[in-house]
């Protein structure tokens, strides 16, 4: 699905990232660690081309992503969900249509999937919240309803920096519960997070690798989290 | 452009219209500016169609009309204006040519004398009206001979007052036009200061959109679709008001000469109905290239 061959990332004032190779193999459930400024976003990025690595080579579903225009570069959007770490939503316009704004900007005709969203709603727990604006929303709402964005065009990878950044444990269990289930139907998932208990407890639910950042390099950490 | 983005840019997309969120008061100075712009341009239009038609009637009128004049003692006078009409009647290129009666030329003089004043006691010159053909006449060759045969008759063919009016209208109408195309200029520069204050002000909104998939042709169309309607609306309201005011001008008369004759003659008055789709389609060339000049900037 995704590839980073020897990938290097410098922001200017130093290496950020080094010789990081690793494939996202369809259907496969990755956690992304390190301590803070380790370059856990900037990994992220570069594997949805927000950024372009500095060194080395990014693929995503075999198409270099350094060769793509702007909007190449936003067909690939539409096949990998994002969730962002401070979400990003339009504030101006109510949850359920910032959750549908990836088929309103693919041109899909929002009528049709009208019963899609509503069970979307209803999976993240936002149907009584659906016409509420994002700045109303509480930190977890707000994480579930990207994520609920983030799947909307049925992507065939999800990433999510830090899901469960500013909940409490038991909205971040849900939120968990929600990716594992994704991942169940077959998606690949990506999540950059620095709880080590969120990675344990998703590791008695789903077969997870764990990589880590450290030392400007990726490793895979062992089992003995 | 195809035909479908240009139906779905005119009716537009009403969800698409809300990714943008909605901006007050940039908006009404837009309309405020395009409608202004077309207010001007309105007039512009009223006097370069007017000063044009001055033009090209003076011009028409230097080129047919002339004046004879008999200066001639009073005895000869009716003998002299005689051969003089014979000798129009003669000349190639003359259509007409009409002597005066002493009532029309006492009317002529009214103004001046007063009604009361017997100006039929007066030595006054006979006038003779002579109206040339489409062809013209030769004005030389009719002074020489007129020279020769009516020895008090002289010939106005009233290029020596009328001639620098033609120019002076004509500089008129040119000036109505560089004015036109200098509000379309400052319509531009407006609507792309516009446009871009939008794009900058909006940034994080094309972010998200961005991050969702959207294309930036997608994205320019909200803003572009947003600057074109307003400009349209603006425009609209402007040329409204605008003709308003050329109507309410008072009627061309004579007394009033020229000042009065400003506004539109018959179909004349559809031409400014152009600006509004003019103001538009300037809107719409204007915020497009703000629009993929500033995506292409942004990452």
């Amino acid at each position: 699905m995704i590839e980073l061959e020897n990938v290097g990332y410098n922001y200017g004032g130093g290496e950020l990232l080094s010789a990081v190779s690793v494939q996202l193999a369809p259907g496969s459930f990755h956690f992304l660690t390190g301590p803070s400024g380790a370059g856990k976003t900037t990994l992220l990025k570069l594997c949805y081309g927000a950024l372009n690595p500095t060194a080395g080579r990014v693929r995503a579903f075999n198409m270099d992503v350094q060769g793509l225009d702007r909007d190449q570069m936003a067909f690939l959007r539409r096949r990998v969900g994002v969730v962002h770490q401070d979400c990003r939503f339009l504030d101006h316009l109510p949850v359920i249509e910032n959750i549908a704004l990836p088929l309103l900007v693919s041109g899909r005709e929002l009528n049709h999937e009208e019963a899609n969203l509503q069970e979307l709603l209803s999976w993240v727990g936002l149907s009584e919240r659906a016409h509420a604006l994002p700045p109303e929303l509480s930190g977890g709402e707000r994480q579930r309803a990207a994520l609920a964005r983030s799947v909307i065009l049925s992507p065939d990878v999800i990433i999510a920096d830090e899901p469960t950044g500013n909940v409490d444990w038991e909205m971040s269990q849900r939120l968990l519960q929600l990716l594992v289930e994704l991942n169940r139907m077959g998606k690949t998932i990506l999540v950059a997070t620095h709880d080590l208990s969120l990675i344990r407890a998703a590791k008695n639910q789903v077969q997870a690798r764990v990589l880590r950042i450290s030392n400007r390099q990726l490793q895979l950490a062992g089992a003995d989290l | 452009m195809n035909e479908g983005r240009l139906r779905k840019l005119i009716l537009g997309d009403a969800q698409a219209d809300r990714v943008v969120p909605p901006s007050g008061f940039t908006a009404q100075l837009t309309l405020f500016v395009s409608g202004a712009m077309a207010f001007l341009a309105v007039f512009a239009l009223a006097l370069s169609m007017a000063s044009g038609r001055l033009a090209d009637q003076w011009a028409e009128e230097l080129a047919r009309a002339a004046t004879l004049r008999i200066n001639a003692p009073a005895e000869q006078r009716a003998a002299q204006t005689d051969a003089a009409l014979e000798i129009l009647r003669q000349t190639p290129g003359v259509a007409t040519a009409r002597a005066f009666t002493g009532e029309e030329q006492a009317a002529l003089l009214a103004p001046w004398f007063g009604a009361g004043v017997p100006v039929g006691e007066l030595p006054l010159p006979q006038l003779i009206e002579v109206t040339g053909d489409d062809s013209g006449y030769d004005a030389q060759g009719l002074r020489l001979r007129l020279q020769a045969e009516v020895p008090g008759a002289v010939l106005d063919d009233h290029t020596r007052w009328r001639a620098p009016l033609v120019d002076a209208a004509r500089a008129l109408r040119r000036l109505a036009w560089v004015s036109i195309l200098l509000i379309g200029g400052a319509t531009a520069a407006m609507i792309t200061l516009a446009a871009n204050a939008a794009l900058a002000a909006n940034a994080q909104v094309i972010e998200v959109l961005r991050l969702v998939g959207a294309l930036d042709s997608y994205i320019a169309q909200a803003f572009i679709r947003r600057f074109t309607l307003r400009a349209l609306t603006g425009a609209a309201a402007g040329v409204v008001l605008g003709m308003i005011g050329v109507w309410l001008m008072p009627e061309a008369t004579d007394e009033g000469g020229f000042l009065t004759g400003l506004g539109f003659q018959g179909w004349g008055w559809l031409v400014p109905l152009l600006i509004p789709p003019l103001g538009a389609l300037v809107a719409f060339a204007a915020t497009t290239r703000a629009a993929i000049k500033r995506l292409g900037e942004l990452s």
